[in-house]
């Protein structure tokens, strides 16, 4: 579980993140949402320690993390798998070995056994045959599910996810979605997931923040979110006509 | 000046992050054999391009200069050796160098940056700068003196072949100057001075690309001045060292 308490964060001329506070839950889908640039990629650098807070504090299982020094912070990093929004897949290695990166580094099995994870955790993704590829020569959505593969091959309690849809069809989008659901329940880890596609809030939500101007504006469920009466959310999730058909259809 | 002066603090923070103790040893290891070929073994052809004609138009414009019956010949050959040692060979190259791997260096490290392959490092709790630069440097550092000695054989090869093809030196006077009056520690100021070199290429390259912010425009220009700092520093610590090493 991660806890964030009254965090802030500003830049030079700028209050981007204002008294933000929040619980993410283990074993749920955590949905961050809101307009481009009201600040959602900021909270998470912030909350993976990328960046640093002004004020507040980032709780990850009872330990405050931003009070901790570099190499604490180091060790509850290997605890973390994220997922960047274009994948930040390794240029120079092979799929297969920017999958096996993290375990070379980070553990003292033999190079089988590595390779062993790393195919295990291809083919949970559903990335067959393309193990010796390099990532300019697979498509986005691959590019995608190899970087879920390597952000879960050491097992991590915290995946992060920044936008994992941006730049991907519908279908692949769902596929996506799914591909994150169920790794966290599979392994019960906390998965934060930072999107503005309303399709991953409505099908994979099990919590929903919703950020506005660097506040927390709304916090619920997917299923609430149809009923609510919060007008800037509203505004938001139901801007297209269809959006707002559906919406008076379940009010 | 206090912009300068923020950068040198930025620099000199970034170097401490680069010596860190490494996380891995064996994939450090790897990753400097990898860099050997990369930096080291891939500038071979262009060094000894360079170097040859250097030593050819060394020996051409010593010989055009020194066309007095009264000095010997051999000199011409004396003169293409001690060229080479004492500058051509080391600061030459290195400038050389700084254009060929210092702009390799910035903008790879400055492509990681903006397409976050350095946050995802800092992320899975990898000390980025030291994964990324330390085995450039040692890479580097290592592979910079055999360079300069390739150039300096090449360098007089180069010379030699130009004296006769010219007819401008005979082949025995040629080989009996670069034998005459030789100081083997010439050789010693030619490596220490490569070895700074080197450092300075990568370090600065490194730093340019490792802090760069934007997108493929800013690699560019990261790229841009990374060859221009090290080439200016490099001309810089070549009169320290000299005064250093020669006084």
């Amino acid at each position: 579980m991660i806890e964030l308490k009254n965090i802030s964060k500003s830049f030079p001329d700028k209050l981007v993140l204002d008294n933000i506070s929040m619980c993410l839950e283990q074993g749920k889908t955590n949905l961050i949402i809101g307009q481009s640039g009201s600040g959602k990629t900021v909270l998470l650098k912030c909350i993976v320690g990328l960046e640093e807070v002004d004020k507040g504090e980032i709780i990850y299982d009872d330990v405050i993390f931003n009070h901790l020094d570099f190499k604490k912070k180091k060790d509850i990093r290997k605890k973390i798998g994220m997922l960047f929004q274009g994948g930040a897949l390794f240029d120079s290695l092979t799929v297969e070995e920017n999958v096996m990166f993290p375990l070379e580094m980070f553990t003292n099995q033999s190079v089988e056994e590595n390779l062993h994870r790393a195919n295990a955790c291809l083919k949970r993704v559903n990335i067959i045959n393309a193990n010796k590829k390099f990532p300019s020569e697979i498509s986005g959505g691959m590019k995608k599910r190899v970087a879920i593969a390597r952000a879960i091959a050491l097992q991590p309690r915290f995946l992060f996810c920044d936008e994992p849809n941006s730049g991907l069809d519908p279908k692949t989008s769902i596929l996506i979605d799914q591909l994150i659901k169920e790794i966290t329940e599979e392994y019960q880890i906390t998965t934060i997931v930072n999107t503005h596609d309303m399709n991953s809030v409505m099908e994979i939500g099990d919590k929903v923040i919703y950020i506005f101007q660097g506040k927390k504006a709304w916090e619920g469920s997917s299923t609430d979110i149809l009923q609510s009466d919060n007008k800037d959310l509203n505004d938001f999730i139901f801007a297209s006509n269809l959006a707002k058909k559906i919406k008076s259809f379940y009010s | 000046m206090f912009k300068f002066l923020v950068q040198l603090g930025r620099y000199y923070i970034f170097l401490s992050k680069v010596f860190a103790k490494p996380e891995n040893k064996k994939i450090y290891y790897r990753q400097i054999i990898f860099e050997i070929i990369e930096l080291g073994v891939k500038s071979i052809g262009i060094v000894a391009i360079i170097s040859t004609f250097m030593g050819a138009v060394i020996t051409i414009q010593t010989a055009y200069n020194t066309e007095n019956p009264l000095l010997p010949k051999y000199l011409i050959g004396l003169t293409a050796r001690d060229s080479l040692l004492l500058e051509f060979s080391s600061t030459v190259v290195a400038l050389i160098l700084a254009g060929k791997i210092g702009s390799s260096i910035a903008s790879n490290i400055g492509t990681m940056r903006v397409t976050e392959q350095i946050d995802a490092l800092e992320i899975m709790g990898v000390n980025a700068a030291s994964y990324l630069v330390l085995p450039k440097i040692i890479a580097v550092v290592f592979f910079n003196p055999f360079l300069t000695l390739l150039s300096i054989g090449v360098g007089l090869f180069g010379g030699w072949m130009a004296g006769i093809l010219t007819g401008i030196i005979t082949s025995q006077d040629y080989i009996y100057g670069i034998q005459y009056a030789f100081i083997p520690y010439y050789i010693g100021y030619s490596l220490i001075k490569i070895v700074c070199f080197g450092f300075i290429i990568t370090t600065v390259a490194a730093f340019n690309g490792f802090y760069v912010k934007g997108g493929s425009l800013e690699v560019g220009q990261s790229s841009t001045k990374a060859v221009v700092y090290s080439s200016v520093l490099i001309l810089f610590f070549n009169v320290v060292l000299t005064q250093l090493l020669l006084s």
